[in-house]
């Protein structure tokens, strides 16, 4: 018999750099409360957000993603011809095909890597990220870049109180490799398709395209629901990727959940009876939710600040539409 | 062994005082969760995830909308344990 030869895997992976992209415009509360009857102090003691950050018109996900991208590369140190694949996480590449890793590809100049968006909503970077360190592990691939962006802002309804005020544009991006100590903990992750319809499209295309009346379909949730399974659930999770990792609570620095809302990240602190000194990803205040970004734009942020530092341990969780969830503990570049 | 009525009030009362900082006293019977005691959707469900904890019982969410007193509470949470 033939024998084949396989790819030879390496023994450890990390993040070798992140980058951020946000939005150029603040949108403040005042800005947005008109059209759903509510105020600035409402929006802030539901949410914690002061601001969201958004994209004008003449910026797309792509150009988001690219910038982020150009970013996270630059800070790894990785030549564009050692990246062999791309992974991008987005709910707003408004085409079927082609995907936008494919289309970042070749703008970034990355080709011929192997290029494929996932969709797993606010949970996606930490999807995209376990995905990138089974690539690089296995020795399928020597770099992976992974970015997590939205243009929230081109599916959202002015007049929706249930999710549209908390939404934001932006983009992160990290690049995986090789590493001579483990960089990444085992994901834990997994989906509960049985309330697909907590978080959901208005309508779907084929129904716009049975009754354009309908109009451009929009985001809403179910939030007393979501808030229920995110502060209650999802932290057993995030328990079970410390575990997984062989740590505990008294071993993470930072803990950067999906920016969903401040009130469900006070709340997996407390469940997660995290101590006082790890410092928690607040960026949500300034930046608003913007699903797959959400965590490595919390992560830029804390380092950019100096409130965390290349070397500390991360324990990170995304949590979304589908629903799905994944969680990883990390070492931060 | 199943909570008495009284006992399943004491309960909420705490669990309620734990999450917004009123007395346990002010949680009585025929208080409105909403009007009276200024409890908005997202503290109602930190609420409703004690009180299953503490009572052993399951509270769907689309049951939430319908517990608008704590009397409501207190006798779906009576009837749940069965």
């Amino acid at each position: 018999m033939t024998t084949l030869t396989q790819a030879t895997p390496v023994a450890h992976s990390r993040i070798l750099g992140i980058g951020a992209e946000r939005g150029e415009l603040f949108v403040t509360n005042d800005d947005i409360a008109g059209p759903i009857d509510s105020s600035d102090e409402w929006i802030r003691q539901r949410t914690g957000i002061v601001t969201r950050r958004r994209a004008g018109a003449d910026r797309d996900v792509l150009d988001l993603s690219e910038a982020a991208a150009t970013k996270a590369i630059a800070a790894s140190g990785v030549a564009l011809d050692e990246i062999d694949a791309i992974i991008t996480s987005t709910i707003t590449h408004f085409v079927q095909t082609p995907s936008a890793a494919a289309i970042l590809a070749d703008r970034l100049g990355i080709t011929p890597a192997a290029a494929f968006d996932i969709s797993a909503a606010c949970a996606g970077y930490c999807y995209a990220i376990g995905q990138a360190d089974a690539l690089v592990r296995s020795g399928a691939a020597r770099n992976v870049l992974v970015i997590g962006a939205e243009k929230l802002s081109d599916i959202i309804d002015p007049t929706d109180r249930s999710i549209s005020f908390l939404l934001g544009d932006g983009a992160g991006a990290a690049v995986v490799g090789a590493s001579t100590f483990p960089g990444i903990g085992p994901t834990v992750w997994g989906s509960d398709g049985s309330k697909a319809g907590t978080i959901r499209q208005t309508h779907t295309w084929m129904e716009l395209r049975e009754d354009p009346s309908l109009g451009w379909p929009t985001l809403r949730q179910d939030g007393p629901s979501v808030f229920k399974w995110a502060s209650f659930q999802v932290g057993k999770f995030a328990q079970a990727a410390m575990e997984a990792a062989g740590v505990g609570p008294q071993d993470i620095d930072v803990f950067v959940p999906h920016q969903a809302n401040l009130r469900i990240i006070d709340q997996m602190v407390k469940q997660l009876r995290l101590p006082e000194n790890v410092v928690v990803g607040r960026d949500i205040v300034e930046t608003g939710n913007t699903s797959a970004a959400s965590i490595p734009l919390a992560i830029e942020r804390l380092l950019a600040e100096g409130q965390a530092k290349s070397g500390d341990v991360c324990l990170q969780i995304g949590f979304g539409a589908g629903l799905v969830y994944a969680a990883q503990v990390v070492v931060l570049p | 062994m199943a909570f008495s009525n009284e006992e399943i009030l004491e309960g909420l009362a705490e669990i309620v005082a734990e999450e917004t900082g009123l007395p346990t006293d002010a949680v009585q019977l025929g208080k409105s969760f909403t009007d009276d005691l200024d409890i908005d959707s997202l503290s109602m469900m930190t609420i409703v995830t004690h009180a299953e904890d503490k009572f052993s019982v399951r509270i769907p969410d689309e049951e939430v909308k319908n517990l608008n007193t704590v009397g409501d509470a207190v006798t779906y949470i009576a009837g749940a344990q069965a």
